[in-house]
């Protein structure tokens, strides 16, 4: 094959130092270490045309080119990093596109630019593989390294990662009139491909399923197809259909957790609510929506994507950010996405875990420090190239997510409730509508990815559910569609491709019209060879689904190829009750929609609870607590994670108000305030809370303090308490296990009790019930890591004057110091105690009445604009509220503080529904008539130091290295 | 007919909502148009009297910011381009368009020589930077005209200005520095991090072009068009009430923006 290759060297590197000095922090031995760019080309160009290219790839300003021949300097041994074949390579794609824009000359099928990246380094070779393996990630990535020897004149060789397939290009029937045991080891491992014998990967449809699928068979009189087969095992799969949460439970909870709690608490509040319910769409969309004013509403969604990132951080991170913007782009008919948020649960990221997925140190789980670099850059790459700007996020640590990290992503989008009379909220396939596939092309992506979230990760977890997001694809198609496409009434209905691909998304709108009729061999693939089982499923990223009007067909079509969007017609909508899928003119799946979607058997599952005695620490006997203060604003859980908030664009989209960073001390608060209707005086205020530590004591805590914080936190910042609304994304391990799903229930059980209390609705919620390690240490020991039950609780409220928010740091010399909400020894689960090393028993509880009581009077005191700063009170209790409120405002605090309670126990305690508050003491009448006994005076702003009582006296100089040393070179 | 400004979007281009609400808060119309519109001569650049390129991701940053979406607007619309530069027009580059006009050659386009002499080179943390930067005018033209300060953030991974020493010195001697990186007491940032966000040469925000009709700025003055979007907005805001007073909606940062309007009345 005719392969040419392009070095683009640099002239002049700024960033050498900074990526030498990051290789040196983990011990390798290096200097000066430079980067080469690569793209090799599999078509035939001339000289000329070579050239020319060179010409458009290079920057003559600082960078040299060479065609065909290798970039020639000193250096001992060079490392060159690449795709592997199929691995989306965005910057191919561009010089690619740039190539065919230069030369007027397409590339044929089969012919591509691929992009690659060489390192030359001075130091022993020896570290050549080491290295390599830092820099890369051998799923999705293949590294050549050579001396400066091997490298000679000729360079590194000229590698074409070329897709070669050898598919069965047609459905193949599946025998299910097995004996059971087979019949589970097909559902457990999948369908046995005849041509490889190897088995395809899990169906995760377990016995009940698959009788069901064999008696609906059985009816049918013929046997699956295997299009068939994995269609209903996406449909089906605990990712789509969240069985769990469905499943009967006990015999108290015959409906389901979900039903019976989380929908119940929205229907209760909404009906209380009345006429001041502010929904516009709950659960039944790809988004939540709530009322922004007369004219938009909001949407908000939070997904997780743990097991894609725990295999390749960097892509599975950038996949779920850009998948979730989907969700915004595909609520009614189609939402801008206009903020994102992020929450990373990962292992401590000094710690070495030798952890293998196979025996004999086979398939090593990637060390916490890479998956925590890894997934920060890929949230960074989806959500700064897509234009949407993430103000809001936080970094939680426990040894626990060191097999399986917690990768929550989010969106919220914004969209004019009308146009023309047509409400935007509301979308409706027809039947004839054409079915329109829109954006990236399909290839072996993400295959099996929705029922791989639903087995727990072990050796054999398929290595084909990595993929890597291409936002600028994505973004060209939201542009078109959102911007355009939406407003000119081109389309019906919409939604994206998510898990399960366009099994999942037509099946889904086919609801809509009834009936659905596919031609998957006129789906554009990535590469030919593809199984027709597999275009079905794939999970290829940057994908819409449309319903388009024969009568607006061509105009549509028209558009996106105006916007260099990639659109085509594969079918059309029916109202036949089935969903029909042909291939090459012969039909590979006829199923009726009403067992496609509703024949799963409900499940019926039993959950035990037993509470459970902790040790406690000893009384502590210090005196002074200032060093373990210090030592607490360096805990991970409370340090200052800003490297993460400064590479993530908060600024675009332009309504930015109040940020990841506050006060003149650059503080990270817990909850941030954005424009997203420029010109408007309402902003959109968004915030997040979880104690999965909690958990461990009793999880029905856990989810109670998870709501009230994530009130709490916008309460602070200026929201009205009454015009909150919540998502909940439960991420649980073992949901097998009678235990563990106990937990689950009091923590769902706690979501409908607060939430009620609070007249909080849910709008939208997720699940992911696996997050389960298993696998071996070094010596082979069978080893299970199961994360602690998670529940984060994202809170957005639309404040209707941002003018009027508060801020966290404390603003000026002599203001007076309110604690509101009382104090109480409730260290049980803190960050405190964690750091003593123990767990204890006395988790916070939170009194609902009183709380919001609280809140609605704070609100009040709020709107009068009688508060200076204030800071709700989480994780670290007083003391750290205190210290950063100080570090904020880069001014002391001085506090005489009265309490039965023991210094340690005031200052860590995390007792919920608390608010540490300054204002003008022309405004201490005013606030303490509107707060009553609640707010307790504890002293005043000013001078440098904190000081409580003769407990501790410290520099807030010295509390601001602590907050933030720990995070100073990044992760 | 009512001077208007042409905002280029597409392939990743994304601050272009924002920059015309800036220019309308000036003062000044604009139409948004998709880079191919004009390609395919749906839309004449010169029924516009300003051109604006916004900030954005064009093309990822793939093989360079600014570089793909330079070479489709060279490879297709150079002619329409060079003919919007000859007349009587301005253009403003914003970021990823202040990375595409160098990458253009518009800036500093010496003796009208529109070939890349001046690059922003990757950042030199070498990683993406989102932060509250102040710009102090270095030099006077109708751009800077009233401005003592700007007060904005910066985003973006390649913002390191550089140009020869040859050039720079013709920067400089010619005033076509319009913006430096300095300080929040306005004092030089002498390239120190985080005041100069990226280590651009000469702490350079911002450069003109030789008939200063083009100004291309890394910053992003349109997303801080209100008080409370400024760094310390919140603290001015609890001091001006203090004070019995109430801070203007409107930030000090927009007088840029009605600079720009004002060349054309």
């Amino acid at each position: 094959m005719v392969a040419h290759r392009i070095e683009v060297a640099y002239r002049l590197d700024s960033r050498i130092a900074q990526r030498t000095a990051g290789l040196k922090a983990l011990g390798f031995k290096v200097e000066n270490v430079r980067l080469v760019d690569v793209y090799t080309l599999s078509r035939d160009f001339s000289r000329k045309q070579l050239g020319k290219i060179g010409s458009i790839l290079a920057n003559p300003v600082f960078q040299d080119f060479t065609v065909d021949k290798a970039t020639q300097t000193d250096f001992d041994f060079a490392v060159e990093v690449g795709f592997l074949p199929g691995v989306t390579d965005n910057v191919g794609t561009t010089a690619q596109e740039m190539i065919e824009d230069a030369l007027k000359a397409k590339f044929k099928p089969g012919e591509a630019v691929h992009s690659s990246q060489l390192f030359l380094f001075d130091g022993d070779s020896k570290q050549a593989k080491a290295i390599g393996l830092e820099l890369a990630n051998p799923l999705i990535q293949r590294i050549h390294a050579k001396t400066r020897q091997g490298y000679g004149q000729a360079g590194m060789d000229v590698v074409v990662p070329k897709v070669k397939l050898d598919e069965l290009l047609k459905a193949e029937r599946v025998d299910l009139e097995l004996d059971d045991e087979a019949l589970a080891e097909l559902g457990k491992k999948g369908i046995l491909d005849p041509k490889t014998g190897v088995r395809r990967g899990p169906l995760a449809l377990d016995l009940p399923y698959l009788h069901a699928i064999r008696d609906y068979f059985l009816k049918q009189g013929r046997k699956p197809t295997d299009v068939e087969l994995e269609s209903l095992a996406q449909t089906w799969s605990e990712h789509c259909k969240h069985t769990i949460f469905a499943a009967a439970m006990d015999d108290d909870v015959p409906e389901g957790l979900y039903k019976t709690y989380i929908q119940g608490a929205t229907r209760a509040v909404r009906k209380k609510k009345g006429k001041n319910d502010f929904c516009v769409s709950v659960f039944s969309d790809n988004s939540g929506a709530i009322v922004f004013d007369e004219e938009f509403l909001v949407t908000h969604k939070v997904e997780t994507h743990n097991s894609p990132s725990a295999l390749d951080p960097f892509g599975g991170a950038i996949t779920g950010i850009v998948g979730v913007n989907r969700d915004t782009i595909g609520f009614g008919l189609g939402a801008k996405p206009a903020i994102n948020v992020y929450g990373f649960c990962f292992g401590n990221p000094q710690s070495k875990p030798q952890l293998y997925r196979g025996k004999n140190k086979a398939d090593p789980a990637i060390a916490p420090r890479r998956v925590m670099e890894g997934v920060v850059r890929g949230v960074n790459a989806g959500g700064n190239q897509s234009g949407i700007p993430t103000p809001q996020g936080f970094c939680y640590f426990d040894d626990r997510y060191a097999g399986k990290p917690l990768v929550f992503v989010g969106t919220v989008g914004v969209m004019p409730c009308k146009i023309n009379g047509r409400k935007l909220y509301v979308k409706k396939a027809e039947p004839g509508d054409v079915i329109v596939m829109v954006g990236g092309r399909v290839g072996k992506d993400g295959i099996h990815g929705a029922t791989f979230s639903s087995e727990a990760m072990d050796f054999g977890s398929p290595a084909t559910s990595v993929q890597i997001g291409d936002p600028i694809t994505q973004k060209k198609l939201s542009d078109a569609l959102v911007k355009e496409a939406r407003d000119l009434g081109l389309y019906h209905s919409i939604t994206d491709n998510g898990a399960g691909g366009l099994s999942c998304s037509v099946a889904e709108m086919a609801k809509e019209c009834n009936g659905c009729f596919v031609e998957l061999d006129k789906v554009p693939l990535k590469y030919p060879g593809m199984a027709p089982w597999e275009i079905w499923i794939s999970e290829s990223q940057e994908r819409m689904t449309v319903a388009v009007p024969q009568e607006k067909l061509e105009a549509f079509m028209d558009l996106m190829q105006r916007r260099g969007v990639e659109a085509t017609a594969i079918g059309s909508f029916t109202n036949s009750g089935r969903c029909v899928v042909a291939y090459h003119g012969e039909t590979v799946m006829d199923v009726g929609l009403g067992f496609l979607h509703d024949g799963l058997p409900k499940k019926h599952l039993h959950s035990t609870f037993k509470p459970l005695k902790h040790p406690e620490p000893k009384p502590s006997a210090k005196k002074d607590f200032g060093k373990t203060l210090l030592s607490m604003l360096s805990r991970k859980n409370i340090a200052s994670t800003e490297f993460v908030s400064t590479q993530y664009d908060h600024a675009v989209q332009g309504g930015l108000v109040v940020g990841p960073l506050q006060g003149k001390g650059r503080v990270q608060g817990q909850a941030s305030l954005t424009k997203v209707v420029l010109g408007s005086k309402k902003a959109v205020a968004l915030s997040q809370a979880t104690y999965p530590r909690y958990s461990d004591i009793d999880a029905y805590h856990m989810a109670c303090a998870g709501i009230d914080s994530a009130i709490r936190n916008l309460v602070a910042l200026g929201a009205d308490p009454e015009k909150i609304a919540l998502l909940d994304n439960f991420c649980w391990c073992s949901s097998n296990e009678p235990t563990r799903l106990g937990q689950l229930k009091r923590a769902v059980k706690a979501c409908y009790d607060a939430a009620t209390a609070f007249e909080a609705p849910f709008i939208s919620g997720k699940d992911s019930m696996f997050n389960d390690f298993l696998g071996f240490d070094g010596k082979n020991n069978p080893v299970k890591i199961s994360i602690p039950p998670t529940l984060l609780v994202s809170s957005m409220a639309v404040v209707d004057d941002a003018e009027k928010a508060v801020t966290l740091d404390s603003k000026v010399d002599g203001d007076t110091v309110y604690v509101v909400g009382p104090t109480k020894n409730e260290t049980g689960g803190s960050e405190y105690f964690a750091w003593l090393g123990y767990l204890g028993n006395r988790v916070p509880e939170v009194d609902f009445a009183a709380n919001k009581k609280r809140y609605e009077r704070f609100h009040q005191a709020v709107q009068k604009g009688l508060v200076a700063s204030a800071y709700p009170l989480g994780l670290g209790g007083l003391g750290v509220a205190l210290a950063k409120t100080a570090i904020a405002g880069k001014l002391g605090l001085d506090l005489d503080v009265q309490t039965g309670l023991k210094p340690d126990e005031w200052l860590f305690s995390e007792s919920q529904g608390r608010l540490l508050v300054t204002l003008d003491p022309k405004n201490v009448e005013a606030f303490e008539k509107i707060m009553g006994s609640d707010a307790v005076k504890i002293g005043k702003v000013g001078g440098t130091r904190l000081r409580v009582n003769d407990w501790l006296d410290v520099g807030v100089d010295a509390l601001e290295s602590a907050y933030k040393q720990v995070f100073s070179h990044g992760g | 007919m009512v001077d208007k400004a042409l905002i280029f979007s597409g392939y990743g281009v994304n601050s272009e909502m924002e920059s015309a609400v800036a220019l309308q808060r000036a003062g000044m119309a604009s139409d948004v148009v998709h880079v191919n519109d004009v390609i395919a001569k749906r839309v004449k650049l010169n029924d516009y009297r300003m051109l604006v390129l916004p900030g954005g991701f064009s093309y990822g940053d793939d093989t360079g910011s600014g570089n793909a979406y330079a070479w489709r607007l060279r490879n297709n619309v150079w002619d329409e381009l060079l003919e919007f530069l000859d007349g009587d027009n301005l253009v403003l580059g914003i970021c990823n368009g202040f990375q595409i006009l160098v990458n253009l050659g518009l800036l500093p386009a010496f003796g009208k020589k529109r070939e890349r002499t001046a690059a922003l080179m990757p950042n030199q943390s070498g990683v993406f930077q989102c932060r509250p930067v102040t710009l102090k005018p270095a030099s006077e033209s109708f751009w800077t005209r009233g401005i003592e300060r700007v007060d904005c953030p910066v985003a973006h991974g390649e913002g390191n200005f550089y140009c020869s020493a040859g050039d720079l010195k013709r920067l400089e001697e010619k005033k076509l520095v319009a913006f430096r990186y300095v300080k929040p007491d306005l004092t030089l940032a002498n390239r120190e991090f985080p005041f100069n966000p990226n280590g651009a040469l000469s702490d350079i925000a911002g450069i003109l072009s030789e008939d200063r009709k083009v100004l291309g700025l890394m910053p992003h003055p349109e997303r801080a068009m209100e008080s409370i979007q400024l760094r310390d907005g919140f603290l001015q805001k609890e001091l001006a009430r203090r004070a019995g007073k109430r801070l203007s909606m409107e930030s000090h940062n927009l007088q840029l923006f009605r600079n720009a309007v004002n060349y054309f009345k």
